[in-house]
């Protein structure tokens, strides 16, 4: 095990300064329920730990241009427990509590979740679909990068050196927007996702879905957004054959592997399956019944 | 190796440690505080055996550092009995034979006393669901449901 350093800044700069000062291996500790297992395992020996949970736009939920921000440091229940967010924004509200325990909830967060760039990571689908935007610090002061453009692969992000996500940003809510995740697992709690699938849909006066985002996850390196979804839907009122067709077009633009938690031929199918299902419930919620 | 300072409150009581950096909040509480009722089961933040209390919220102490527990407020197992009269919730555990072994038992009682903490009512299944993350190999659960339900009435004054 390397000498390990522990920081707990009080500001987002100093926590870039701290970072981009720092060689060896260096960790963002926001809720630690990634970090501490790949530290006990030996995966990772961070030579600097740095805990973001005394930074306070890191840590709260605001609201800004009639939309959200919330820092990427957030837990999951904190989000839970805010009523007008997760009531603007159900699906994302629970794909993040369908991380782990209540033990787990109360700590892990959204960014960590990014950041640790598991493509089975269940906030990550429904925080794409829900078309947020992330501001990341760095050496070079900050930048807005849409989400989708974070994780790269298995562990891996965009991030350069000294780089952090400070928060995220979920756009004002129009009229008769609706959005869900689901994720297919074996068990009825406490797993990884087979496959998930997150929606997030608009629809005008008349009913007619005139905005969709569409991304999958645990079916590729990294959650894909689906475009050719989201076009089945639009200009539709996601009637039973338009999301047939927003299906297909989910398990066409799959490319998962095989592993033990699903088979490639299982994860591509269900994961239409999951589409398919999480567009009717965002439908419902656009229609108004929570 | 540099030790850390850390002053934290326990259980009601001002404490003060240096740990490593290395050290997890549940290593600090047994190895240096000798506080030995948050048990070590799998040390990865499935379990729920190490679960203690963090400003509120309930928390694997297992995946926690020792240094994180700097300025916040825990409660652990230790600190749910009043002296030497058990807690509603511990004397129900004994009364329906809520435990077998007793290495699960020290975090269902913390985390069943989060949940009545904030919900004096909650369901069987909102209990179910509760203590999803407390794993117990011995009971099967039931008796440990019923005694975190029989609790929450005695509580009530039902």
């Amino acid at each position: 095990m390397s000498e390990m350093r522990y920081e707990a800044p009080k500001t987002v700069e100093a926590a870039v300064a701290l970072l981009a000062g720092a060689s060896g291996t260096l960790r963002v500790l926001a809720g630690g329920t990634d970090l501490l297992v790949q530290m006990k395992s030996g995966r990772v020996d961070p030579t600097l730990v740095v805990d973001v949970k005394g930074i306070p736009e890191m840590t709260t939920i605001a609201v800004e241009n009639g939309g959200f921000r919330f820092g990427a440091a957030v837990p999951a229940m904190t989000l839970h427990e805010h009523a007008a967010f997760s009531k603007a924004w159900p699906g994302l509200t629970e794909a993040a509590m369908l991380i782990g325990s209540y033990q787990i909830k109360g700590r892990a967060s959204v960014g960590g979740n990014l950041c640790n760039a598991s493509p089975a990571a269940d906030s990550v689908p429904a925080l794409i679909a829900a078309g947020a935007t992330a501001t990341i610090a760095g050496p070079n002061g900050r930048r807005e990068v849409k989400v989708e453009d974070i994780a790269t692969g298995p562990g891996k992000t965009s991030l350069g050196k000294g780089e952090i996500v400070v928060s995220f940003f979920l756009p004002a809510r129009p009229a008769h927007s609706g959005d869900a995740y689901l994720r297919f697992i074996p068990r009825t709690e406490m797993d990884i996702a087979v496959v998930g699938a997150g929606i997030n849909l608009t629809l005008d006066a008349s009913g007619k879905c005139t905005a969709a985002r569409v991304c999958i996850g645990a079916v590729a390196e990294r959650a894909l957004l689906v475009p050719d979804a989201a076009k089945a839907l639009v200009g539709t009122t996601v009637d039973a054959a338009a999301i047939e067709k927003m299906g297909a077009a989910c398990s066409a633009a799959a490319k998962p592997i095989d592993d033990k938690r699903g088979t490639k031929v299982y994860r591509t199918k269900v994961c239409g399956v999951m589409a398919k299902r999480a567009a009717a419930i965002a439908l419902n919620r656009a229609k108004g019944a929570n | 190796m540099a030790k850390q300072h850390v002053m934290t409150t326990i259980n009601d009581n001002a404490v003060e440690f240096l740990c490593d950096m290395h050290q997890t909040m549940l290593d600090v509480l047994r190895d240096e505080l000798h506080m030995m009722g948050t048990k070590e089961g799998c040390g990865t933040g499935d379990c729920g055996a190490c679960t203690i209390n963090v400003n509120g919220r309930m928390a694997c102490s297992c995946l926690m550092l020792g240094a994180e527990a700097q300025g916040k407020t825990i409660t652990t197992v230790e600190g749910i009995a009043q002296s030497d009269k058990l807690h509603t919730l511990q004397r129900k555990f004994i009364e329906h034979a809520a435990l077998q072994c007793g290495i699960c038992t020290p975090g269902m009682l913390v985390a069943a006393k989060t949940l009545l903490d904030k919900n004096k009512n909650p369901t069987e299944e909102e209990v179910r669901y509760w203590l999803a993350g407390n794993l117990c190999r011995c009971t099967g659960y039931n008796a440990i449901v019923t005694a975190v339900l029989d609790a929450a009435k005695e509580m009530r004054g039902a």
